[in-house]
């Protein structure tokens, strides 16, 4: 069956392509709805070649995770409310993260079983992974980290929009702690990727990671949420596209790099509609509550031409009504 | 197969493929262009089957399927999401609408 691989590596080309056109697609108003049924081809293309690959192992588990998670997400974002939608993206966003985190996290324990076999003297029987190169252990180590962080962050984020958790917590020398606890995180992973792979030490990474992205985003306010999503999004994307350098998978490599790059831009808008910069979102926690940064986001909306045509196009009425800025402003 | 700097040009042209796409996009499509890019990252499901596929402890096969079924739901989840977000661009003209279905 010399063929299958490469019908595999076909079908993971045609899914990055779809991938991109796809986007591409859903960045103009006329064509969006297109564009993600073109996305969805792709990704049921890259889903069913991966099945096909011809050294897997587990088969039966992987089809019963796949089936029960993909019910499990249908169900629930058919029926959530249409408000409640920027929190559901939050935590679908937060599982890729935490999906990319647990690859990083099973290729880094496979590495360190097989130095253990190595050390007790017997012989190498881990995987296909033998020997791990640096570069290799440090792109797991970084996907882990950012995965990590966009994992907890965004159930965080969820938390905030669900109304779960309408408290900030803010406490004097909160950025120091939390610089504190990124920077323990990449020292760890720096000598997890210099080849001390021993299981306290990465289990202790991923804790002081799933701690980072905690702590970071639960000084900040609802109104913000959706600019952090966004920035967690590109977080993710970041994330899959070094898992994919890890497992040498070009789809991974390159939906992930392009949502990254798409996702980075994004934020990027979405911060300078609201007036405001991402270091102003991520570090200016100021604003008391959910409710009232809520006003803030509503109503100073810089607006060009192209934006207004658009919204009036697909707007189902338009009224227009001289004088409501005047009455408004009660001047 | 990929090595170095072969892997180093897929990341630089696929950044700016991203980052070309987005640029000029109106404000109403912001969020549904999340949604869908965070449909678009749950290709980390195929990462994620590869991983469990590979998996031989317990203690992998335990993550690996957390990962696939994390990544999964993020797949699902993010199409569903996006699929209801874009249905509010059905165009009520019907000219508009004919490459929009």
């Amino acid at each position: 069956m010399a063929w299958l691989p490469i019908v595999i590596k076909a079908c993971y080309f045609l899914a990055a392509l779809l991938f991109i056109l796809g986007l591409k697609r859903m960045s103009s108003p006329r064509t969006a709805r297109g564009g993600i049924v073109w996305a969805g081809v792709g990704m049921l293309v890259a889903v069913i070649a991966t099945f096909a690959l011809p050294d897997m192992h587990n088969r039966g588990l992987i089809l019963a995770a796949v089936l029960i998670g993909v019910a499990a997400a249908w169900w629930s974002g058919r029926r959530v409310a249409m408000t409640a939608m920027p929190q559901m993206v939050a935590l679908y966003n937060g599982m890729g993260g935490g999906a990319a985190a647990a690859i990083g996290a099973a290729e880094l324990f496979s590495y360190a079983g097989a130095a253990v076999t190595l050390l007790d003297g017997g012989e190498f029987t881990a995987s296909g992974t033998a020997t791990p190169g640096t570069a290799q252990l440090a792109l797991a180590v970084l996907g882990a980290l950012i995965g990590s962080v966009s994992f907890s962050g965004s159930l965080i984020a969820f938390a905030k929009l669900q109304g779960w958790l309408d408290k900030r917590f803010v406490f004097p020398g909160q950025r120091a702690v939390n610089m504190l606890v990124l920077a323990g995180a990449v020292v760890l992973g720096a000598m997890i990727a210099s080849g001390q792979l021993s299981m306290p030490l990465i289990v202790a990474f991923f804790v002081l990671a799933l701690a980072f992205g905690l702590m970071m985003t639960l000084p900040i306010g609802g109104a913000d949420m959706p600019v952090v999503i966004s920035l967690y999004n590109a977080f993710t994307g970041l994330a899959v596209a070094f898992e994919g350098f890890v497992l040498q998978n070009e789809a991974m490599i390159i939906a992930g790099t392009v949502v990254g790059a798409a996702g980075t831009l994004l934020t990027q808008l979405m911060a300078k509609a609201m007036n405001r910069s991402i270091g102003n979102v991520l570090f200016g926690s100021f604003g008391a509550a959910a409710g009232e940064a809520q006003a803030i986001g509503g109503s100073q909306k810089p607006i060009e031409a192209s934006d207004a045509a658009v919204m009036m196009a697909y707007a189902e009425r338009v009224v227009i009504v001289p004088g409501y800025g005047m009455a408004g402003a009660q001047a | 197969m990929i090595d170095g700097f072969l892997a180093l040009y897929i990341f630089m042209l696929a950044a700016f493929t991203g980052y070309e796409i987005i640029a000029r996009v109106p404000v109403i499509l912001h969020t549904p262009l999340m949604s869908g890019s965070n449909f678009i990252h749950g290709i980390v499901l195929v990462g994620a089957m590869i991983a469990l596929g590979h998996a031989q402890t317990p203690v992998e096969i335990a993550i690996g399927c957390l990962g696939v079924l994390l990544g999964a739901g993020n797949a699902a989840g993010g199409y569903v999401v996006t699929e209801r977000m874009l249905e509010m661009f059905k165009s009520s003209k019907p000219a508009a609408g004919k490459e929009a279905k």
